[in-house]
């Protein structure tokens, strides 16, 4: 019998890739089991759990997903796993948390970013005072 | 000749402060390794939905994506700057800002507005000071490794003004890092994405869609950008810690200098003070 070749990867780390007899994966619009030859099929899934039959560990494997895509190929199975949880009441409120930050960071005066502009002036004020110091020495002499 | 007690505390503290930079140039070193090693493991995910965007692209052709459509008329831009949260790296966010006030520039030549998305504090430091310019989003302190769960908000203020229309093209403007003594300043087109970078397909079939073609190709190009933006982040914090690293470096070797001529200087005073000491002495016993 012929095997599927499964990739599980995600943004931020590649998870699992190696030969597979089967893959189970929670689709959208419901669970969906994948032997080698299925027809090409792209779908969303939904957070849950991807199983494989791995051929090399010769047992099943479970990993957790909390949603992503999913594609198929005759002998290919990729599953582009999400490491966060999403939505789109999810995302935004984090759009919401990002705009947030930037109104509070261009009017707040006090954040931490000032220190830049503090220790640009204090670079300012030592230099000024380096240059007097250097001109009362010169007037003395 | 100034004390010799002077020269010696001030040949102590630089010692401590060449500890100090050792230190940092090390730490930097290692953590610019780990940030390496993360940026290659986003390379298989953008690889992988690069892959089947590019066969989506062929296949679907009645569907034509905002993201891939070029818009001729430019009412807006859109600048996602990546930055440092710390200081004490070289030049490394000076020359990116430079760079992206040249290219905001061109745009405000051709009275196009520009909209501003930044990560890190010193980018948000540094437009704040030259004012004038909308910030629409902002996003500091993610740390050696971030997730990609912070750069979601942010990508998505970009990509609905996009579809909106208040801004026709995306640039993400970021240190590219060629190896350690080299990070070049880098801006490159986020939106509208380029077909001729996406993948060629070979063999035509069409793909069953579930839910729908329209929703699957929606979720794979927004996951798609912000796999780019994400790398943007990371690659940046690689630059970050191998910029540090080199001006740690040449911090620490000028201080090695400067402790040497002290050295010298110190030795002079020392001897010049023996010197007159005994010229007193051989004087005083003459005298006698």
């Amino acid at each position: 019998m012929s095997t599927l070749q499964v990739e599980i990867v995600s943004a931020e780390h590649e998870i699992y890739s190696g030969e597979a007899n089967w893959v189970i994966a929670p689709a959208v619009m419901g669970e969906v089991g994948i032997y080698p030859r299925h027809t090409p099929l792209i779908t969303h899934l939904k957070p849950g759990e991807v199983r494989v039959s791995a051929v090399e560990e010769g047992e099943e494997l479970l990993f957790f997903v909390s949603g992503g895509m999913l594609e198929v190929q005759p002998h290919q199975v990729t599953v582009l796993s999400d490491t966060a949880m999403r939505g789109a009441d999810l995302d935004e409120a984090k759009a919401e948390e990002a705009k947030r930050r930037a109104e509070q960071a261009l009017s707040d005066r006090k954040a931490d970013f000032d220190e830049a502009r503090a220790l640009a002036e204090l670079a300012e004020a030592a230099a000024q005072l380096r240059m007097i110091q250097k001109l009362r020495k010169t007037g003395r002499g | 000749m100034s004390g010799e007690k002077e020269i010696r505390t001030k040949i102590a503290s630089i010692r401590n402060t060449q500890k100090i930079t050792k230190a940092m140039e090390m730490v930097a070193a290692s953590k610019m390794r780990r940030a390496q090693d993360r940026m290659a493991a986003t390379r298989p995910y953008a690889t992988k939905i690069r892959e089947v965007i590019g066969h989506l692209a062929h296949a679907n052709v009645e569907y034509r994506h905002p993201f891939l459509e070029s818009r001729e008329e430019v009412r807006g831009v859109g600048f996602i700057v990546v930055s440092t949260d710390r200081g004490l790296c070289g030049g490394l966010n000076v020359n990116l800002f430079k760079n992206v006030l040249r290219a905001m520039h061109e745009w405000r030549q051709q009275q196009v507005p520009v909209r501003l998305c930044l990560f890190g504090a010193k980018g948000t430091a540094f437009f704040k000071r030259i004012g004038g310019i909308e910030v629409v989003a902002q996003t500091s302190h993610l740390g050696d490794a971030p997730r990609l769960e912070e750069v979601i908000g942010q990508v998505k203020i970009m990509l609905d003004d996009y579809v909106e229309g208040r801004i026709d093209r995306v640039y993400l403007a970021e240190n590219e890092f060629v190896n350690t003594m080299t990070q070049r300043p880098n801006i490159a087109t986020l939106l509208p994405t380029p077909p001729a970078e996406l993948e060629t397909l070979e063999h035509y079939w069409d793909y069953l869609y579930e839910p729908g073609a329209r929703e699957v190709l929606d979720g794979l190009l927004m996951r798609y950008i912000e796999s780019l933006v994400y790398r943007g982040v990371m690659e940046n914090i690689a630059c970050e810690m191998a910029a540090r690293m080199v001006a740690m470096k040449s911090a620490s070797d000028n201080a090695g200098d400067l402790i040497d001529e002290l050295q010298l200087i110190y030795n002079k005073a020392r001897q010049a003070s023996i010197t007159q000491e005994i010229s007193e002495i051989v004087g005083g016993a003459a005298a006698v």
